[in-house]
């Protein structure tokens, strides 16, 4: 695989990220959101192992699996899990808006495109373009959380800012130092464990996990 | 040496209750677990002390006068507050709120909350130190849905969610940072190392490291409780079991500000100028001012002394980004002094809302007469925040507010009005609780005694004379911070 053949492949996974940051953005049903997020873990892992090899970085392939492991197997097979526990895999979201929110996400593609301008000019590297895309994936993670009003959706939509985040560090300086990586699975994976406790516990308090639901604590006026 | 002592302590005692559980003396042995941390804080301080900044554990830890200061108040704060919470979670167990299972839980969590807040402090590497924030956020999330009301679980999602959020902007912040520093360091973990970047950090890249404080702002901001994004704090403080808001409000909120302050020391070597300052003067004000004026409309004791942590964190961000030696100076007191007054204050709360059964400020009354300690510590704690002298928050106010006016005589009006409504509102909403004849409701309780009057006996004699240690490590540290 020759050097220019891995930047054009790692470029064609960082597109295959951001398609499917905006397919999860929209998607009303729980299984098909999982399914995407798992997907993303994927090209991640993928993408991570491309970036490893074209680099000669071979701490990379110890992230690729890490993430292969977390990120595609691990969480998604939690969430699976749960959303069978909590038996809501039938229900379909009421997503208002699509349009709007769609524009919103390509406004933040483009202000991710600006705001990594100086880094791209700076930058070496053989990932430097992606840089955007990473940063693009984290606000429509963000932005994922903020539309949706699902527990278990905004849950998706805050791991898949990690996955933007992760993305970022491969692009930017192809990985952080290993013993950090190690540290943010590490937290990954507490917060799957805290996360899993509390949909059951707002499941039984509220009787549904729709955040909306969850508005006792405002200003009183 | 002493510092993996340090750290093993806290991480030993979680183990250690997690095991113990519920027995009869779990809450002494959480008592005896901080309070050997505190210990061992004690004598790492003095080894610092006496033989300036400290690298360890092939460069991974670094001790110097910022961080051991800020080690040994949580050490400190975190043993007071383990012996506030024997008899009130004992009491919370008695009328049945938790029960078993959650009170081994509690214990653990408190222990792996301070090893986190420590190993925030101590580390050298400025990953690591976000993996430690993000693992005391955590260990917190739980802690906060303890009583599992509605109220409690939609709090302590919140702060999941928004502490997550947060957390995640200030790791992107980080990915920028250490991509400037790769340029100069080059690759690997010594790239991270916090006493490598400084040296170097006139090299880093400007424009990237602007680009990364903005990220590392928001998101470390974020835990700080600082205006717009301070939503969870209110919520997660009025919720938790009080020993809980002691130490978040005490302690979290500094180790946040302690991770803002150690990166802006990194971008301003690196541009040279005055930007990272003036987004710290920024959010600092807007946080004073919003949250002296929702003082105003408390109903709930825990919710507005939440608020006053909020202004507080807001004056002492503010003042690092003053600068300036005398304001550092002040930002450093006022990271002490309101840990320890509003630590003694949460205490006197958690007391007056078990003796009412109620976070209602309306039906709260009579406190000096139904417990003099209670009233009387109540009534010091809010004479002490609200920045009367001759308490040690007054001296870093004043010093902070004589700072502001030299160097930004534009915010020192601001200042001053967010002080005075502050003012106002505490004492206007806690004078009624505090006087009065006891109300039939009131029951009498035995109190924990040490931990209110400890802290108060410390803020008065800070106020009063402020010992020579002290002030050569506040001098130090502003060495350090310039």
């Amino acid at each position: 695989m020759s050097y220019a053949f891995a930047a054009q492949l790692n470029s064609l996974l960082a597109a295959l990220i951001l398609l499917t940051a905006f397919a999860m953005l929209v998607q009303r049903r729980m299984y098909a959101l999982l399914h995407l997020f798992a997907w993303q873990g994927l090209f991640l892992s993928i993408s991570t192992a491309v970036v490893g090899f074209a680099a000669q970085s071979h701490h990379l392939y110890i992230s690729s699996v890490l993430t292969l492991a977390i990120k595609v197997i691990l969480l998604p097979y939690i969430l699976h899990v749960l959303i069978r526990k909590l038996k809501i895999h039938r229900e379909v979201e009421t997503i208002v808006n699509v349009p709007t929110t769609m524009l919103i996400g390509i406004a933040l593609v483009i202000f991710s495109y600006h705001l990594t301008a100086p880094i791209r000019e700076l930058s070496t590297l053989m990932t430097k373009s992606t840089l955007a895309v990473a940063l693009a994936t984290v606000m429509l993670g963000l932005l994922m959380m903020i539309t949706r009003r699902h527990a278990v959706t905004q849950i998706i939509g805050f791991l898949a800012m990690e996955n933007g985040l992760f993305f970022a560090a491969t692009s930017a300086t192809y990985g952080m130092p290993l013993v950090v990586e190690l540290g943010v699975a590490l937290d990954i994976l507490i917060a799957a464990f805290i996360f899993g406790i509390f949909f059951f516990h707002i499941n039984t308090t509220f009787d549904s996990l729709d955040v909306d639901q969850m508005a006792r604590l405002k200003e009183e006026d | 040496m002493i510092l993996l002592v340090l750290l093993c302590v806290p991480l030993v005692a979680s183990l250690a209750l997690a095991f113990i559980g519920d027995r009869k003396f779990a809450p002494e042995v959480n008592i005896l677990g901080s309070a050997a941390t505190f210990v061992a804080g004690i004598a790492l301080a003095l080894e610092v002390y006496h033989h300036g900044p400290m690298l360890a554990g092939d460069k991974f830890f670094f001790v110097d006068a910022f961080n051991v200061y800020l080690a040994v108040l949580t050490s400190f704060v975190s043993m007071t507050t383990a012996l506030f919470s024997r008899r009130y979670m004992r009491r919370e167990r008695e009328h049945g709120t938790i029960g078993h299972r959650r009170i081994r839980f509690y214990h653990a969590m408190f222990q792996l909350f301070i090893f986190a807040m420590l190993l925030c402090l101590l580390t050298n590497n400025v990953g690591v130190l976000w993996i430690a924030m993000e693992l005391a956020t955590l260990s917190t999330v739980l802690l906060v849905s303890l009583y599992r009301t509605p109220s409690a679980i939609e709090a302590a999602w919140k702060y999941f969610i928004l502490c997550g959020v947060g957390i995640a902007l200030a790791l992107f912040g980080t990915v920028l940072l250490y991509f400037a520093a790769e340029k100069v360091l080059g690759a690997g973990g010594e790239a991270l190392l916090w006493t490598n970047l400084s040296q170097v950090s006139d090299q880093l890249e400007p424009t990237i490291l602007s680009l990364a404080f903005v990220f590392l702002m928001v998101g470390y901001g974020t835990k700080v409780g600082l205006v717009p994004v301070h939503n969870w704090l209110p919520d997660a403080h009025s919720e938790g079991p009080t020993p809980i808001s002691a130490v978040l409000s005490g302690l979290l909120l500094n180790i946040a500000l302690y991770a803002l302050v150690r990166c802006k020391v990194l971008v301003d070597g690196s541009t040279g100028t005055h930007h990272a300052g003036n987004i710290m003067m920024g959010f600092g004000i807007l946080s004073v001012i919003v949250a002296s004026f929702s003082l105003l409309r408390q109903k709930d004791i825990k919710r507005m002394f939440a608020y006053s942590s909020i202004e507080h964190m807001g004056i002492t961000t503010f003042a690092f980004g003053l600068g300036g030696p005398v304001a550092t100076f002040g930002a450093l007191l006022h990271m002490l002094v309101h840990s320890l007054t509003k630590s003694a204050i949460f205490f006197t709360v958690g007391h007056a809302s078990q003796m009412h059964r109620t976070q209602d400020m309306d039906r709260i009354q009579g406190l000096i007469r139904g417990n003099p300690l209670v009233g009387w510590g109540m009534t010091f704690g809010v004479m002490a925040i609200v920045g009367m002298p001759p308490f040690g928050v007054f001296m870093s106010e004043f010093l902070i507010l004589t700072a502001t006016i030299k160097d930004a005589p534009l915010m020192a009006p601001f200042l001053l009005l967010g002080l005075g409504v502050t003012f106002a509102a505490l004492f206007r909403k806690v004078q009624p609780m505090v006087t009065g004849e006891v109300p039939p409701h009131q029951k009498f309780l035995k109190v924990a005694h040490v931990p209110v009057l400890l802290h108060m006996f410390l803020v008065l004699g800070i106020g009063i004379y402020m010992p020579k240690f002290l002030a050569d490590w506040f001098h130090t540290a502003v060495g350090l911070l310039k």
